[in-house]
């Protein structure tokens, strides 16, 4: 007989085995209100039952279990940790512990996805038994949350497969497929079956009846690889700490809160440890990392690449052969993304030779992936020979998509646009691989200028995951729908804006370099400014970042921005563009790979020794928290502008563009995101924000002018969402 | 003394437990000590940067507890960085000689404020675990017949003809002042929460004490030393104790002191580091003394030490209002008493380390506050601190309200 009991059902065979089969409310089954019910009232009635032999814990879901309730766990406030720490402690820990206690084998049948929490609960099981199927993937992967495993994942793991063994899998938050999580230790046994599963614990459980205490709660127990006085213990925790320092540079706590209670496994206690895990959790769950991390980087990325922008009544569209116009650096990138996953290419130039460079491009990373055993020689060959290099605009026939990438100069723009739509048909759209000239300007040279739409990707093109598409006044809806697809098709992330001059990425990317050059100008040292963008978590400095992209392509760009009349229309780059003139009329410095910039690249990279003679001001000093917030700040007001008109057609999309297209850090969730949780004074939020901006405004100028759209919000008492 | 060493203040954490399920098993000695040290920061205002020194007894300075864990301790306090920190061990003398120390920094002049205590995690880092020659040297071992100090303690109580009834009667006191200090609030003045990275409290307030502990639930423990005498150890020491016919081993685990975890900090300072930073001075350090007794029997030492302390002070014991002597076993204290000719009523008031535990290195710190606050409360004079020490050694310390 079967008893529901919040969402748990319940079911005692003849041989006094329960089998519990977690059907909860909703899609998945997750840690939320309903699951802390269902937890504490199994656990009173298996420890009530009679004649009770062992228990089965299964889900009658295709996941086996989803983890915790990100929505309910990112909305606990700073000051909650107490209540949090109750609830980690009460409702999932101690329920956890009583299954654990019981003294009758319990076994987990792992039928799908058993992530977090799922696997969580697993760990508390004396034994796990899995399907040995792809759709079975087991991992901790809360770090990627900015959280911890906190119902007893860090610390049972450690006392599971030994620190040396478990930490890489914490750190890294890894998901794996059942076979995988066999070897690791994680799971116990692979059945090739789903339904195997429940009659192979059952087995089990009538074959060890005795076995139903934990490794961890018989006395003498001794944790794999042993305790903090294995010196191979110690020196992993402590090589360990420079290692996630290195990824986090201290912008991110749940490594670092990881990494602490792994070492408090080693030194303390099994329940010691668990009760530092908790608080640990408690802690992590107010930060603003973790709820920018779960705000932006979880729901609205997967809203995002779920393709959330893309119009609903156009019918799905797939891309079989692409045309991409211009076989530089970004159009062999395009044509390599294109390439691997699938899609035939004709890869265009001026000349074939030109061209054949292009694909030798594709040729150069396959035979890398081949070399490094990710890839076969006969994929190496099926992926190049979907590229077909070309000087001849009538191989573009039978094209679906054509992507334009020459260089960035309108009227080379118009003439290819030109004589390629004399090849095409109908429906073709047209994009244009521009990074900041106005699409709607461009469709002007185009005939069919509801099928043209700016597709800008991002350099290298291989490993950058962004694109932004843009919408020009013309472009339809059908043009949008085929783009999106398209960029999905090649596994990248769509962002849709619409146009204005730098769209959004480029427009706040040159605020970042603006700022930086507006330091150097008033004397600071290249070196200290550099690290200063270090230090709020961009990738890399902002004078660095100017090298690679080029003081030569800033001067272009705002040379062909002067022709079109639309210089300082939008974009805030003038001190940077200064500097790109200076620099390059006057001494040559055009940048990394124009003979150097900023920075001298010999054996050593070292700033260029006039710099200090051009800028350098003795004396020139500014407190640090200054320089990184108007690094930090000019960036996020210059998207939130974006936002306010409209540039940007939704909060999620700034905040995954931003952090996907140019490196906002990871802690701040997004440009936008940054805003909702920023801390400042004793404020949190969009307060806070405005009160550090106004000093910064005071300080250093009206660009740290806050636009509009933010006291709206917050006389509204809403947040930027 | 060219300049008196005040005793601004002398804080202490509640003592946990110490073992894997007691509550400060789950706080790293660096944190211990911290906590204390920003207790000190914030209850004072203290400018940090006016600290010359913080010296940390620990008698177990290995693992997380090695490497100069009072550096460790300040930094991770966060205090300026221009603060030193100093770890010493004289075993169990450590926390006191800490406080010694200090007065002597500032007795000399060449110092003006001091932190000194101790730190002893025992459930984290176990006894022992910085090893030691006493430990396993035989050579060493057999040339001074070096035995556990529980034999040592139990051979105290045979000479001075204290039967199992005797000791454990001590023990049940010590136990019933200690609950009835604590639940009146007795230590609360010094006794700081350990709180975690969000705040919340840990522990409180002592752990260990065992309210309703009477001579009879005593009586039903064993004697734990009895197989480590049986197994030489015994002939060991009567080998130098010729008068005796056998050892009698009357110690139990509710008769000796507790193995706990915590940690201690008294703020001493010269005058003008009190102008300087409007602190209030509760005391004055008058003398300290150390010295080693016969190491055999290794406990002996606190009724020398003391009359060394009181020589030096031109004192004697009937100037001392009240006595902290360490419960290391309860032999130690009743040979302390029969030393010096002092009543129970005037000895440990408040219970000790029987009832409240004993973390090595922390315990002199902690029972120099524990004594302040009782002089305090009692509006008494003066009062003295003594331990007894491995190796034979003795320590005491007397300090006098101001």
């Amino acid at each position: 007989m079967s008893e529901n009991i919040h969402g748990f059902n319940y079911e005692k065979d003849a041989d006094g085995i329960v089998t519990i089969t977690m059907d909860m409310d909703g899609p998945v089954n997750s840690m939320n209100v309903q699951f802390r019910n269902a937890m504490k009232a199994v656990a009173d009635k298996l420890e009530a039952e009679a004649g009770l032999t062992g228990v089965v814990i299964a889900s009658a879901k295709k996941t086996f279990f989803a983890g915790g309730d990100l929505k309910e766990l990112s909305s606990i406030p700073k000051g909650e940790e107490e209540s949090a720490y109750r609830m980690i402690e009460d409702e999932l820990k101690a329920p956890l512990r009583r299954w654990e206690k019981l003294q009758v084998p319990v076994v987990a049948a792992i039928n799908g996805a058993a992530l977090g929490g799922g696997l969580e609960i697993c760990l508390a099981c004396n034994r796990r038994i899995a399907w040995d199927s792809p759709k079975v993937i087991i991992g901790l992967p809360e770090v990627t949350l900015g959280l911890l495993p906190g119902a007893g994942g860090v610390v049972r793991s450690i006392h599971m497969l030994g620190l040396v063994n478990a930490l890489p899998l914490l750190l890294e938050g890894a998901r794996m497929p059942a076979a995988k999580a066999a070897k690791v230790g994680y799971v116990d046994e692979l059945v090739a079956n789903a339904e195997d599963l429940v009659p192979a614990a059952k087995a089990w459980i009538k074959a060890n009846p005795e076995a139903w205490a934990q490794p961890w709660d018989v006395s003498g127990h001794k944790i794999p690889g042993g305790d903090v006085w294995n010196p191979v213990n110690g020196q992993t925790l402590s090589l360990a700490v420079g290692t996630v320092f290195k990824k986090t540079r201290g912008l991110l706590p749940a490594p670092e809160q990881i990494l602490q209670v792994a070492s408090e496994a080693m030194c303390s206690g099994f329940e010691s440890a668990m009760r530092q895990e908790s608080r640990g959790l408690a802690y992590l769950l107010t930060t603003k990392e973790a709820k920018n991390t779960i705000t932006a980087g979880f729901f609205q990325m997967n809203a995002v690449n779920g393709g959330a922008a893309r119009p609903k009544d156009v019918a799905p569209s797939e891309v079989k052969k692409l045309g991409i116009l211009g076989a530089g650096m970004m159009g062999q990138g395009i044509a390599y993304s294109a390439a691997t996953a699938g899609i035939q290419v004709v890869l265009k130039d001026i000349s074939v030779e030109a061209a054949e460079k292009g694909k030798a491009y594709s040729a150069k990373l396959l035979g890398k992936q081949v070399e490094k055993g990710r890839m076969t020689a006969e994929d190496q060959e099926r992926v190049l020979g979907l590229i077909t290099p070309s000087a001849d605009y009538a191989d573009l026939a039978g094209c679906d998509l054509i992507v334009e990438a020459v260089f960035e100069n309108k009227e080379l723009k118009a003439q290819v646009t030109k004589e390629a739509e004399a090849h095409l048909g109908e429906g073709v759209v047209f994009g244009s691989n521009t990074s900041s000239l106005p699409i709607s300007e461009l469709a002007e040279a185009s005939v069919r200028p509801d099928n043209f739409i700016g597709i800008h990707f991002f350099s290298p093109v291989d490993k950058m995951p962004l694109v932004e598409i843009i919408m020009g006044e013309k472009t339809s809806d059908e043009a949008l729908a085929k783009a999106i697809d398209f960029t999905r098709q090649i596994r990248k992330t769509p962002i849709v804006v619409n146009d204005s001059l730098g769209f959004f990425t480029t427009r706040v990317f040159v605020t970042y370099l603006d700022e930086g050059v507006r330091l150097l100008k008033e004397g600071l040292s290249p070196v200290l400014i550099d690290n200063m963008g270090k230090y709020i978590g961009m990738a890399v400095g902002p004078l660095t970042v100017y090298d690679e992209i080029s003081q030569e392509l800033i001067r272009k760009m705002a040379a062909t921005h002067r022709e079109m009349g639309v210089f300082g229309a939008k974009m805030d780059y003038s001190v940077a563009t200064e500097v790109a003139e200076t620099m390059v009329n006057e001494f040559g410095r055009g940048g990394r790979h124009h003979g150097g910039g900023f920075f001298e690249y010999g054996d050593v990279k070292q700033p260029w020794g006039q710099l200090a003679e051009l800028y350098g001001k003795e004396g020139a000093d500014l407190p640090q928290a200054d320089m990184q917030d108007r690094l930090l700040f000019r960036q996020v007001i210059e998207t939130l502008k974006c936002l306010q008109e409209g540039v940007l057609r939704s909060v999620a999309e700034g905040n995954v563009g931003s952090m996907l297209g140019i490196a906002a850090p990871a802690w701040t969730g997004g440009f936008i995101q940054v805003v909702n949780t920023y801390e400042y004074n004793g404020e949190i939020g969009i307060a806070a924000f405005i009160a550090r901006a106004k000093e910064l405004e005071a300080a250093y100028g009206e660009r740290f002018a806050v636009p509009a759209i933010l006291s709206e919000k917050l006389a509204a008492g809403e947040l930027l969402v | 003394m060219p300049h008196t060493a005040y005793i601004y203040d002398a804080i202490r954490t509640p003592r946990g437990a110490g073992k894997q399920s007691g509550s400060l098993n789950e706080v790293k000695p660096v944190s211990l000590g911290a906590g204390l040290l920003t207790e000190l920061q914030q209850r004072h205002n203290l400018d940090t940067s006016y600290v010359d020194d913080v010296i940390m007894g620990c008698v177990t300075p290995a693992g997380e507890q090695g490497g100069d864990v009072a550096k460790h301790i300040v930094q991770f306090a966060n205090w300026d960085e221009s603060i030193p920190g100093v770890q010493i061990d004289r075993f169990c003398a450590s926390g006191l000689e800490a406080v010694n120390m200090a007065a002597q920094k500032i007795a000399s002049g060449w110092e003006d404020l001091i932190v000194a205590g101790g730190v002893e995690s025992m459930s984290r880092v176990p006894m022992g675990a910085s090893g030691g020659a006493w430990l396993n040297d035989p050579e060493m071992i057999l040339n001074d017949s070096i035995v556990p100090q529980g034999i040592g303690a139990d051979t105290i109580a045979t000479i001075g003809g204290w039967s199992r009834t005797v000791v454990d009667t001590y023990a049940a006191e010590s136990q019933k002042r200690a609950a009835f200090a604590r639940d009146n609030g007795y230590f609360d003045k010094s006794v700081v929460a350990v709180k975690d990275l969000n705040g919340l409290p840990i522990l409180a307030k002592d752990e260990f004490i065992r309210p309703g502990t009477t001579v009879e639930t005593l009586s039903g423990l064993k004697p734990v030393f009895a197989p480590l005498g049986a197994m030489g150890f015994d002939d060991m020491v009567l080998k130098k104790y010729p008068d005796l016919m056998a050892i009698d081993h009357v110690h139990t685990a509710g008769n000796s002191s507790g193995i706990v975890d915590g940690s201690s900090a008294v703020l001493v300072g010269s005058e003008k580091a009190g102008k300087d930073l409007g602190l209030k001075p509760r005391a004055r350090i008058i003398s300290a003394a150390v010295l080693a007794t016969e190491p055999t029997i290794m406990l002996t030492g606190p009724g020398p030490a003391a009359k060394k302390a009181l020589a030096k002070a031109g004192l004697t014991a009937k100037d001392i209002d009240l006595f902290e002597v360490n419960e290391a076993f309860a032999s130690i204290v009743l040979r302390f008493m029969q030393d010096l000719d002092v009543s129970h009523d005037i000895v440990n008031v408040n219970g000790g380390a029987i009832a409240m535990g004993h973390p090595l290195g922390a315990t002199g710190g902690m029972l120099v506050g524990t004594l302040l606050d009782e002089l305090e409360r009692r509006d008494l004079q003066r009062g003295m601190v003594a331990l007894c020490v491995g190796g034979g050694m003795g320590i005491a310390t007397i300090i006098e309200r101001v």
